[in-house]
């Protein structure tokens, strides 16, 4: 009886994010119906807009443009995914070879260091160091005699500005697990493959990298939830018109249509898809990675 | 021994020259704005800097420091970041507390976890959300940076399983001597979770510094906007009727060096407490763990 009368104080101490989460994240969910409404903001509001049924999904399979920003969100996010592991996956082999304390953390200390600005900071850094007026790169690339790229205003090159962008800011700060899991290697191991006269190469061809694969699986499962994320902070900060048709994501496509066209429908008819889709992923990701790796959030 | 070979060397020499450089690479565009922020205007604009102040000059700052917006943009930033900060990580410890326990103690416990971690897992999307502020009437409101980011259920779930791993005869102490389980966590969690705290504390904080959309969203006077939404309407929306600076003065004033000291004093607190931040975050990173 004394476990049942203090468990008021337990419903107690989680009543107020509770009560949030209700407000922030569940009256939002209920919100998506608008997505089978013709949804007037104005007049009409959730309970007075008209049921249009999957009329909005139908608009997005059919509007050449939202099929294209589907397809450039699923590629730029596949592309960051892939390199967002290979990076610091390699990283960290590279970094284990330091066996100087003092360079290995000043080199971590730099590496993890862009992870922590802002993409309004980057951005704005990136866009005066890419300019075709004189930025840095473009006067280094002159300097060994290339033409000015146009990395912002070329739909190609603005693909990989964000992809190598995404990558430079965030490949230190993958590293980390990568470094844990290296620390986590048996010594003995090594010392067993130094008494058969393996070389370095060998040691980590065989010992080293077969070690790091489980946790290279789990982070690259656990990623897989954001194969429809291809990060609307950078790409917002980053891009323009003239690459909306290979640079546009779903994000800033639903931003656009919402809030400057006011289709407030459609946009959350499209938001609607990209959510769905990351949730079906995410749930699948977790139960391999429960599988495979018996991780657990919690 | 592998150390010993006259390869191995060689290739630990380019190695390490090759992650130095790597390192390198990662503050570079940093170092090149702050040399920026630091020359004279004619250099800046005829993009003489490189990673060294051309004719240094502190003009830059001194007109960014004068400049009203720019100092009513960074109190709503520095208020936000305090309030939003104590405000999260109290929430995270109430909530944290009742869930860190086995279900056989709290009834409730997989409920509760299920309802946060839905919210990981699924969203109404932007628009629903948009539409939520615009009927609690939170639109131009300063607490529209504050409640909606207000419970973060990452950082909760890294706090729940902290807690677990606090010893159990610490809390059976406690009950036994009659205190509550208010009591229980104030006085024998939070003590021992201080590291814990300042870890998430600086996590929170670097999030409300940087948060920028919130405000571009849902705040339409510019005199409300955080410092990262001045910021971005600044330097990537290239808006300046917010840099009070007169058409006379403009001309004197390179915008470029003016920028360059603007996204400088930006990111100056993230760089001011990130080597605090790197030395605990390395623990707190992972979430979830691996079972053995």
């Amino acid at each position: 009886m004394r476990g049942f009368k203090r468990s008021w104080q337990f419903h107690l101490m989680i009543l107020p994010s509770l009560l949030f989460l209700i407000v922030f994240a569940y009256l939002p969910m209920a919100g998506i119906v608008m997505a089978f409404q013709d949804f007037k903001l104005l007049g009409g509001g959730i309970f007075g807009s008209p049921w249009i049924g999957l009329e909005n999904f139908r608009t997005m399979f059919e509007r050449e443009d939202s099929l294209q920003v589907i397809w450039n969100t699923f590629f730029i996010a596949a592309l960051k995914i892939i390199f967002n592991l290979l990076a610091p996956f390699t990283f960290a082999i590279l970094l284990n070879e330091v066996r100087k304390a003092f360079l290995s953390r000043t080199i971590q200390t730099l590496v993890y260091l862009p992870h922590f600005l802002s993409w309004v900071i980057l951005g704005g850094i990136l866009l005066n160091i890419l300019s075709t007026d004189g930025g840095l790169v473009n006067r280094a690339l002159g300097a060994i005699g290339i033409d000015p790229i146009f990395f912002l205003g070329e739909g190609n090159w603005f693909r990989f500005t964000v992809i190598a962008s995404e990558v430079w800011k965030e490949f230190g700060y993958g590293t980390i697990v990568f470094l844990a899991a290296l620390a986590n290697i048996n010594p003995s191991l090594y010392e067993a493959a130094e008494v058969d006269g393996a070389s370095r190469w060998k040691q980590t061809l065989h010992i080293t990298i077969p070690s790091l694969i489980p946790m290279a699986v789990v982070v690259g499962t656990l990623s897989l939830g954001n194969i429809l994320n291809a990060g609307f902070d950078q790409i917002f900060n980053l891009y323009n018109p003239l690459v909306y048709e290979k640079g546009d994501i779903i994000d800033t496509f639903v931003y656009r249509t919402a809030i400057m066209e006011g289709k407030f429908g459609f946009a959350t008819a499209v938001g609607l898809f990209k959510s769905i889709v990351s949730m079906a992923l995410i749930v699948i990701s977790y139960r391999i990675a429960y599988k495979v790796a018996n991780y657990r959030v919690f | 021994m592998y150390h010993k070979t006259v390869p191995y060397r060689i290739f630990n020499l380019f190695n390490t020259a090759f992650l130095l450089l790597l390192g390198l690479l990662c503050v570079l565009p940093l170092i090149h704005v702050l040399a920026v922020s630091f020359s004279a205007k004619s250099a800046a604009d005829a993009n003489l800097v490189n990673l060294w102040p051309v004719d240094f000059t502190t003009v830059a700052y001194e007109k960014t420091i004068n400049n009203p917006v720019f100092l009513s943009s960074l109190w709503v930033a520095v208020k936000r970041t305090v309030i939003g900060t104590v405000l999260t990580l109290g929430l995270a410890c109430l909530a944290a507390y009742p869930m860190s326990k086995e279900s056989t103690v709290f009834k409730g416990r997989n409920v509760y976890a299920w309802v946060f971690v839905f919210t990981m897992i699924f969203s109404g999307g932007l628009v629903p959300f948009y539409v939520v502020i615009q009927k609690l009437g939170l639109m131009n409101n300063f607490w529209v940076l504050i409640l909606p980011a207000a419970v973060n259920v990452w950082l909760t779930i890294l706090l729940l399983n902290f807690f677990r791993g606090v010893p159990k005869e610490l809390e059976e102490a406690a009950l036994i001597d009659g205190a509550g389980h208010f009591r229980t966590l104030i006085s024998i969690y939070l003590p021992v979770s201080l590291p814990a705290l300042a870890t998430l504390g600086l996590f929170s904080m670097v999030f409300h510094w940087n948060s920028w959309f919130d405000g571009l969203l849902y705040l339409h006077n510019k005199a409300d906007y955080p410092l990262a939404t001045f910021l971005q309407t600044v330097i990537v929306q290239k808006d300046m009727s917010s840099m009070s600076i007169n058409p006379k003065e403009m001309e004197l004033l390179s915008q470029k060096t003016v920028n360059a000291a603007q996204i400088f004093l930006g990111a100056l607190p993230v760089l001011v407490i990130y080597p605090f931040l790197q030395k605990f975050f390395v623990k707190g990173l992972v979430l979830g763990s691996v079972k053995e």
